[in-house]
């Protein structure tokens, strides 16, 4: 059975597309596991929650920057104030500890966003209007510009990381979080703040991904999953490997979804999983800066 | 035991009281009676130690009778049940380990510890890019250090991890200095390096000393720490049981072989 080419090369485009948009999701969550050991139940609801704030601020002020903004903003405070009143005193608990507090925490967000806005899904207009033709297809902008925005939000992030004095702070800390406390490194604050970018990178993930697949209560759910996945792929902490792992990933869902429906093909995500954890439990890529 | 080491010898009484009464005008750090515990043993039994204004001080003992971990409790990095530590007069008992540090405590730690995926510029960093040091001093500590450790120079921009042992262990001293420390917490910094290191070691830290910074220094290697001590607390069971200068310690004497010998 012969695959097209143009086929094989618009899977390629959505698959490098839902790729990046996963790298972004997924890079909050590996941070946030490499620096203090802690495994984010509540990722996707901070993404669910972010895609929230963006399609209010996108109703009230019609700009999408704006909305990208202010749920990043608020959405890395609401992370902050999650991880001071309840993680930061369990950190050293070991980690089904800190697993019950993010799940239940996730639990909690999720039923506050059905109660503030019910469970009907949301439709949210492209900001990003228009359309260019790929073959026979009318292939939207808003999703190449997602995957650009998607990859200049890492881009940035892994600059400010190599950079940054705080970008040292934080490695230092992921690598040798006594030593970094010994070396004079407010690390109770590098903690919170890691927590605070990490939620960002979520609200921003949901804000672009809003436009695609509507906005609801339970749409964090999906995302963490394959998350966590990409992130085990990756080699848990490594932020250049859950890159690599995320588009790998979505390319071969994309790719499968031309023999099964799209649904189906998550399962080739949980044989990657499944085939990493047998052979290479410590991920396929390692990648720096960790 | 020859007549000489006899005269050397100091009974453990006075030479508590003289050689403490002499530290104590420029006391800069002060351990008094200080307890911890791991888990459900108890390690330090009521340290007590002082060391003056760039004063070189040797924590002597066997192994696991409480060295490293008095100098991770001046550090905070233990918490002390009892007891108290204090700085330049004031207590840090229980304050977190960033403030213990930068109060001028630096912490070179047994296995040195350098961050293994940051370049030795960026280790560097970790101490240096502090609030309150301007860009040009900054530039003038680095050239310091570089002056003192030319292979930290060459090595800039690698990986911490890939230096030699003897390499980590001068990134580890030098990553200390960069806090600007008054005094720096030594632990077992010869361990394991060739003895063309060992001396340079001993070269490193008589540096410290003419710079004026305070070295409290635990070590295995008897004749470097007589030679490079002022004064010499004894260690055994998590207590200070003897007390001496440096200079009146020989590596023969009785005392050592009493509290170091297998």
């Amino acid at each position: 059975m012969g695959v097209p080419l143009d086929q094989l090369l618009i899977q390629t485009i959505n698959g490098i597309v839902t790729g990046m948009i996963l790298a972004l999701v997924s890079s909050g969550l590996t941070l946030i596991f490499g620096i203090m050991d802690v495994v984010n139940f509540a990722h996707g609801e901070l993404l669910m929650l972010g895609a929230y704030v963006g399609v209010l601020t996108l109703a009230a002020t019609g700009n999408f920057w704006l909305a990208l903004l202010s749920a990043g903003l608020l959405i890395g405070l609401l992370g902050a104030a999650i991880y001071l009143v309840t993680l930061r005193p369990l950190i050293d608990r070991g980690p089904l500890t800190t697993i019950l507090a993010t799940f239940g925490i996730s639990l909690v967000l999720q039923n506050v966003a059905l109660w503030q806005f019910g469970p009907v899904s949301r439709k949210v207009a492209e900001p990003i209007g228009g359309h260019f033709t790929l073959f026979y297809l009318d292939y939207p902008w808003y999703r190449i510009v997602v995957a650009l925005l998607s990859a200049a939000i890492i881009g940035g992030f892994w600059l400010f990381l190599k950079f940054g004095t705080w970008g040292i702070w934080i490695r230092a800390t992921t690598q040798d979080r006594v030593m970094a406390q010994a070396m004079g490194i407010p690390v109770p604050w590098v903690l919170t703040g890691v927590f605070a970018i990490g939620s960002a990178m979520a609200a921003a993930s949901g804000v672009l991904f809003g436009p695609l697949s509507g906005v609801d209560p339970t749409m964090g759910l999906g995302w963490i999953l394959r998350a966590f996945i990409v992130v085990v792929v990756g080699g848990m902490g490594s932020l250049g490997g859950s890159i690599a792992a995320a588009i790998l990933v979505s390319l071969l869902e994309a790719y499968a979804s031309l023999w099964v429906s799209p649904s189906q093909a998550i399962i080739v995500s949980f044989v990657v999983l499944i085939v990493t954890l047998l052979f290479r439990p410590t991920g396929l890529f390692v990648a720096a800066p960790k | 035991m020859s007549s000489g080491a006899g005269a050397a010898f100091i009974g453990t009484g006075t030479a508590v009281a003289r050689v403490g009464e002499d530290a104590r005008a420029a006391d800069l750090l002060a351990v008094d009676r200080l307890h911890t515990y791991y888990g459900k043993s108890h390690i330090l039994h009521g340290v007590s130690l002082s060391v003056g204004r760039g004063e070189v001080v040797g924590l002597l003992g066997r192994n696991g009778v409480g060295k490293s971990t008095t100098l991770k409790a001046i550090a905070g990095i233990v918490h002390p049940s009892a007891g108290e530590v204090r700085f330049e007069g004031r207590p840090i008992t229980g304050l977190p380990p960033h403030r213990v540090a930068r109060l001028g405590i630096g912490y070179v730690p047994e296995d040195r510890r350098i961050f293994p995926l940051l370049t030795v510029l960026e280790n560097l960093r970790v101490g240096l890019d502090r609030r309150g040091v301007a860009k040009a001093k900054k530039a003038l500590l680095l050239d310091k250090i570089y002056a003192y450790f030319p292979v930290l120079a060459e090595r800039r921009h690698q990986a911490g991890g890939t230096l030699s042992g003897g390499e980590q262990q001068m990134l580890a001293i030098a990553r200390a200095m960069m806090l600007e420390p008054k005094i720096i917490l030594l632990d077992e910094p010869t361990e394991g390096l060739m003895p063309r290191m060992v001396s340079q070691i001993r070269e490193i830290i008589e540096a410290l000393r003419g710079e004026g910074v305070a070295v409290l220094l635990v070590e295995q290697n008897v004749p470097l720490t007589l030679e490079a001590s002022r004064r010499i607390y004894f260690i055994e069971k998590g207590e200070v049981r003897h007390h001496a200068l440096g200079s009146q310690l020989h590596v023969g004497d009785a005392v050592i072989h009493q509290y170091l010998g297998v």
